[in-house]
């Protein structure tokens, strides 16, 4: 393996604003993860950083993204992809966050 | 929510969202500050992994749990058992760590370490009846749970709509408590469970003696339990949500009546609450102070309690936002906040 992927690197997430409030944090926060960078490896990372967050974003036990939540990367809807596909270089490169979003529900 | 009936300081709280799920807040400073059970924010987390306050499990290990069997769906079809959010939550008498939940699909969970982790009592869910169980209008949620006062082993509980369940053991064990009900919407009225209980009070210094408000009917069980009859009486109505004790005269109670269960308010739109203190049957409407016209709220189940000063104060919240106060067991009442969400739950704290 070429060791330069095993240097973590700066990813950007841009948090919902009831998950900010928990976590004590801004809208975006900053996170180290290891390549490929996946949603799951995102996500292992926000609940790593902020074990509050854990349970909130996906499931407990089968690991599945709640139904009112969204990722999005780049203007795309990830919301589907595999959680193991990777992130597009933008979002690995830390140019672009990855953007979890609360759905309009409610009015 | 609820706080610790010995260190009033601790107040546990339950929120849920259909974005976030299910959330466990608690406050060590009397609700100045509130964070979730072993993972405070800007603090490193007590363990690893870090505690789980949000997680309610049904236990289906071999060793305590019960297999998740099916319960009656509405249309009288089994359906699958689904965590969906706690209901109410019932801190220990002598022991603020250790407190108990009711959650939706009913089941009743506890936690020995101040709520960082939960343990599901499997023997309720379990002991049988379960598959014939079914959900309320509001869900099938366990939404009473009342620990007795003389034996640490006994805990009674309430589910919508299956009924009242005792232990004597501690939780390991249960039985339905339903005998003397009469449910005129299920087909066997007088079925051992299906009955929609709405909420049960006792008060502490009199453990055993148990005041229910059914969907309809005010039920009262001088056996903890064992054998319940009506004691609606003279009510204009005997359907609503709530039912207390006076903190006193253990003979007088409160209920709010409710038109029907197709209309959540008020007959005629007068708020007004109910005393009797007989014990039940007769009935006393206490109107001072309450709006006596035009007003269409509900009173939910948790949202009327009781303090112990010298003359019992009353406590109850609407669906409107407000929360009206007695501090003279109920003669006269005054609103003492009145804009707020709809209200769910109302707690009393007496501090020195």
């Amino acid at each position: 393996m070429n060791p330069s992927s095993l240097t973590p690197l700066t990813i950007r997430v841009i948090l919902p604003y009831h998950l900010r409030n928990l976590a004590h944090v801004g809208p975006e926060v900053a996170l180290q993860v290891v390549e490929p960078v996946t949603i799951r490896r995102v996500l292992d990372a926000i609940e790593t950083a902020y074990p509050m967050l854990r349970g909130t974003i996906r499931e407990y036990e089968t690991g599945q993204r709640r139904p009112f939540l969204r990722f999005f990367a780049c203007a795309e809807d990830w919301s589907l992809e595999s959680v193991d596909k990777s992130l597009p270089s933008a979002v690995s490169e830390g140019k672009e966050p990855l953007l979890i979003i609360g759905a309009i529900a409610g009015g | 929510m609820k706080g610790s009936p010995i260190d009033p300081n601790r107040i546990y709280a339950s929120q849920t969202s259909g974005w976030f799920g299910q959330l466990l807040q608690c406050s060590n400073d009397g609700g100045n500050t509130w964070e979730q059970p072993g993972v405070k924010p800007d603090e490193a987390p007590l363990s690893w992994p870090p505690a789980k306050s949000n997680r309610f499990l049904y236990d289906l290990s071999p060793e305590t749990g019960k297999p998740l069997t099916t319960h009656q769906w509405y249309d009288g079809t089994q359906h699958p058992w689904e965590f969906k959010r706690v209901w109410h939550l019932e801190p220990l008498l002598s022991d603020a760590e250790t407190v108990y939940t009711g959650v939706e699909d009913a089941a009743l969970f506890r936690s020995t370490d101040g709520g960082k982790n939960w343990h599901e009592l499997a023997g309720l869910r379990g002991h049988g009846t379960g598959p014939a169980w079914q959900p309320g209008a509001g869900g099938m949620c366990l939404h009473t749970i009342i620990l007795d006062t003389a034996n640490p082993d006994r805990i009674y509980i309430a589910i919508s709509a299956a009924g009242a369940f005792r232990t004597d053991d501690g939780g390991l064990t249960w039985k339905p408590i339903n005998k003397g009900l009469v449910s005129n919407m299920i087909p066997d009225p007088t079925a051992e469970v299906g009955h929609c209980v709405h909420h049960i009070a006792m008060n502490p210094s009199r453990p055993g003696v148990l005041f229910m408000q059914k969907h309809w009917d005010v039920m009262r069980s001088d056996d903890a339990g064992d054998n319940w009859h009506e004691i609606s009486g003279n009510l204009p109505t005997d359907f609503g949500f709530v039912i207390d004790v006076n903190a006193h005269e253990p003979e007088t109670l409160y209920v709010v009546p409710i038109k029907s269960d197709s209309e959540h308010f008020p007959l005629e739109g007068k708020l007004r609450v109910y005393r009797s203190k007989t014990g039940g049957n007769e009935w006393e409407p206490l109107t001072k102070g309450l709006p006596q016209q035009d007003c269409y709220v509900n009173v939910l189940r948790d949202a009327m309690a009781v303090d112990s000063l010298d003359q019992c104060g009353v406590y109850f919240g609407t669906t409107g936002g407000q929360v009206y106060c007695s501090s003279d067991a109920g003669d006269n009442w005054q609103p003492i906040v009145h804009d707020l969400p709809a209200v769910l739950s109302v707690e009393v704290q007496t501090l020195a």
